[in-house]
């Protein structure tokens, strides 16, 4: 019977059935039904977490075929931390959602939030190849349609691009699969672990090559990355914050576990294959800081700060040989990007809305009328730019740490450097906002916005800066992740 | 320069094609073959063909999931905004006629292929497939008005199915597994799940061709005119 | 040269033809289509490597059943998204990466479009 209550299922089940739920039921709905599943989603990955660090890795055939006939979902410490990460910030955003779109709900948000979620835990969980493919194309495809919802011209425009972009990237994805089927049989990655030798054919080369470039494409990284800002920067806020936190995320954990493992052997045939990641990350964070420094709208300033960030990940991969320092570098940034960035987005929601303006010079004298929200901007910030104690502090101490100890300080310099660009942009931001206005008394206050708007912003950030302190039990989860 | 850079991606995609060709050429044999392991476990799967087996028992879950896929696509269509329906009244004789000849064919078509889906090529989707073309045709004929944005029937016309799928693999936990179907149940339990994918992938198909806005409805558009009759 | 190789020699060509087609074209319905060629490609090239010695692997054939089900979903998304571009700006075709002229003109032109 406790098998009926196994989390890695539930975590599986549940975003599907309440998404369909919300699909027949509409909009007035949707909100509870979101909020009760992510509820009990995050109790599942609880628990899943304390059963990963109980046994290292949990295994879980679906069909109950062994493979390679069948499919097998496993979860280990990689898995785990992301699965918090999503169900974590997805709850939070799902309460910001209720109240930001008190007035107008974006045509199937709701289901398509639910589907979204339901997608990435698949994607988490997945140990097969073309499984992951379906769900890669469950979350692109869900993305995709929650960028469109209820927009005009622009909104359809970045969907459209997006939707091309995604396209080619799983497509590509998909060849890579074909060729590696052709080649020894099976899909399944743990199976392939072991078949992928040195020896490896040349038609294994070309599938690794394939699949990481179209993951590369729909993680925007430099210079893929054409696609995001206009698709983070121009949909509404909790959207945004879904697709920066979360949905960038998904492909980026599926390309390090294929780089950890089946295509691990190719990776240490050439060692010099890793410093293309770092490169193209370094180029990353160095173009998407200066374009955030230049940007003109709020939220493209923090689509573009995504860029940046996205390339911290990919700074790790030269680092990963030796010791798990670079891993538990690599997630918590990832971590503490997606808490921090999420915050970010929905505090600049908050300001546009009561603002009027997106324009980063709408954000003058805001202050004033939201302290809450602009403190949460201000924390989410200091994460970013990786000032201590915060999350994003540690990840950069521990990817210096790692750096220097394997001697590649280059790497150790463009983190220091995209901190310093960080804070450029974003005291932009609190420069203005802090600016006193000469307001005169008959000037009406701008009116207030929902509590729950401020505050779940609040509570974003504050767990962005706390991940920083309590960081332990995440790098312990991480600890027996197979390599 | 754009037009340098037009070339240098054709020569990138012929430097690709190249490599591609040569490496399928100098493909070792694969170590490992499944088409063994398919045939040995045909028995106890439910059904009696491969592609069916391993579409619905051994690989059941990704066509679980594929499933979700296509609703998303619904709902991304519903996001984006739905076009009006379809200006009336066409006077067009042989469409209406030839929809009535055919859509009893093809309703007759779409069970068999069902039906038959256990033991040669058929199966769920391709029965939907034909269903959703029947209502696509009956649409044409202006016999079939469309379905408003909101209206409930085809909503819950397609989350029952999928709900039916979702509710059998939770079920089958207790067994040990995502959809491990217990051997002596597994034929049954694969026709149930079939059945009801057919009619929510048919609406599925069928309702992104048929679901418009609801800004200009309460037009009645089914035809008028009897079997034979000159409308 | 066995039928099997004959399709995957077939599928290469047609992902690369399609590929190109998607970052080349200018027109909408045909990068869809180019997208869609592409995935006839790796189908092609699934079904056609697995079974390049002769037996026939049912693995594959129902991994491509399900490619296509994720395919026409993928398109029909696109399609949606491209009746409605059409809908609302009366064009058929989007920027692309290259067109750096047609990008500014684009950026200006959906400022004035969108009021906000």
């Amino acid at each position: 019977m406790n098998q009926f209550l196994d989390p890695l299922a539930w975590l599986i089940l549940l975003p599907l059935l309440w998404a369909t739920l919300a699909f027949v039921a509409g909009d007035r709905v949707g909100p509870r039904l979101a909020i009760a599943g992510l509820v009990a989603q995050l109790l599942c990955a609880l628990l899943l977490a304390q059963d990963v660090a109980r046994h290292d890795s949990i295994g879980h055939l679906a069909g109950g075929w062994v493979e390679p006939l069948g499919i097998r979902l496993f979860a280990d410490g990689l898995s785990a931390v992301m699965l918090l990460l999503t169900q974590g910030v997805a709850l939070a955003l799902v309460i910001y959602a209720r109240s930001y779109f008190s007035k107008a709900t974006p045509p199937a948000f709701w289901p398509l939030t639910g589907f979204l979620i339901a997608g990435m835990n698949a994607l988490f969980l997945s140990g097969d190849l073309f499984n992951l493919y379906v769900t890669l194309e469950l979350v692109g495809l869900a993305a995709v349609g929650l960028v469109a919802a209820g927009g005009g011209a622009a909104q359809i425009a970045a969907a459209l691009r997006y939707l091309l972009a995604t396209l080619v990237g799983s497509g590509a994805y998909l060849f890579g699969v074909a060729l590696i089927y052709g080649s020894y049989g099976t899909v399944s990655a743990s199976l392939l672990g072991d078949l992928i030798t040195a020896e490896a054919p040349l038609a294994v080369w070309l599938a690794a090559g394939l699949i990481l470039t179209g993951l590369l494409l729909k993680t925007a990284l430099f210079p893929l990355h054409f696609w995001l800002p206009p698709a983070h920067g121009g949909a509404p806020a909790p959207v945004s914050a879904l697709l920066s936190a979360l949905v960038v995320k998904a492909s980026f954990y599926l390309f390090l576990r294929l780089w950890l493992g089946p295509f691990a052997t190719l990776a240490e045939v050439q060692p010099l294959l890793a410093q293309l990641p770092a490169a193209l990350g370094a180029a990353a964070i160095l173009w998407g800081s200066w374009q955030a420094i230049r940007a003109d709208r709020l939220k493209v300033l923090i689509a573009y700060s995504t860029v940046a960030q996205i390339g911290y990940l990919f700074l790790i991969f030269p680092l990963l040989g030796s010791g798990a320092l670079a891993l538990q570098a690599g997630m918590l940034q990832a971590t503490a990007h997606g808490l921090a960035k999420a915050a970010m987005f929905i505090a600049a929601g908050t300001l546009i809305k009561v603002s009027g303006s997106e324009r980063v010079l709408g954000v003058a004298g805001a202050a004033a009328h939201l302290p809450v929200t602009l403190f949460a901007f201000a924390l989410a910030g200091v994460s970013l730019m990786g000032l201590p104690p915060s999350g994003g502090f540690l990840a950069k101490w521990l990817l210096i740490d790692a750096a220097l100890a394997q001697g590649q300080p280059w790497i150790a310099g463009v983190a220091i450097a995209g901190g310093l660009l960080a804070g450029i942009y974003v005291f932009r931001v609190l420069r203005l906002a802090f600016r006193v206005t000469a307001a005169g008394d008959d000037e009406t206050p701008p009116p207030r916005p929902a509590a729950l708007l401020e505050w779940s912003a609040f509570l974003l950030a504050a767990a962005s800066i706390l991940l920083g302190l309590f960081a332990m039990p995440l790098i312990n989860l991480l600890a027996g992740v197979a390599r | 320069m754009k037009r340098l850079v037009r070339w240098l991606t054709v020569l990138a995609l012929s430097g690709l094609a190249g490599a591609l060709l040569l490496a399928i050429a100098g493909l070792p044999p694969a170590p490992v073959r499944l088409a063994g392991e398919v045939a040995g476990n045909l028995a106890a799967s439910g059904v009696s063909h491969p592609v069916t087996a391993v579409l619905l028992n051994f690989r059941g879950y990704d066509t679980f999931l594929e499933v979700a896929v296509l609703i998303i696509a619904l709902l991304g269509m519903l996001a984006a905004g739905l076009p009006p329906p379809p200006p009336t009244g066409s006077r067009n004789a042989m469409l209406p006629t030839l929809a009535r000849l055919a859509v009893p064919l093809m309703v007759l078509a779409a069970t068999y292929l069902l039906w038959a889906g256990a033991f040669r090529p058929g199966g769920a989707f391709q029965a939907a497939a034909v269903l959703a073309a029947a209502a696509v045709l009956l649409h044409l004929a202006e016999i079939q008005a469309p379905w408003p944005q909101h209206a409930r029937g085809p909503r819950l016309a397609i989350a029952g199915g999928f709900l039916l799928f979702l509710a059998i693999a939770a079920a089958l936990l207790v067994n040990g597994g995502l959809l491990r179907y217990p051997p002596e149940q597994a034929g049954l339990l694969i026709v149930l799940i079939e059945s009801g994918l057919t009619v929510s992938l048919a609406v599925n198909l069928a309702a992104f061709f048929l679901l418009r806005s609801s800004s200009e409805n309460g037009q009645i558009l089914r035809s008028t005119a009897k079997m034979g009759e000159k409308p | 040269m066995t039928p099997g190789l004959i399709y995957a020699v077939t599928g290469c060509l047609l992902f690369v033809l399609g590929l190109g087609g998607v970052l080349l074209l200018k027109a909408l319905l045909r990068r869809i289509l180019a997208f869609n060629l592409m995935g006839s490609g790796a189908f092609l090239v699934l079904v056609g490597l697995a079974q390049r010695d002769g037996t026939p692997d049912p693995v594959p054939q129902a991994m491509v059943l399900t490619g296509i089900v994720v395919a026409v979903a993928a398109t029909a998304l696109a399609l949606t998204l491209a009746r409605r571009w059409h809908a609302l700006t009366g064009r058929e075709d989007i920027a692309r990466v290259g067109d750096a002229g047609s990008r500014k003109r684009g950026r200006q032109s959906e400022r004035r479009n969108t009021p906000r």
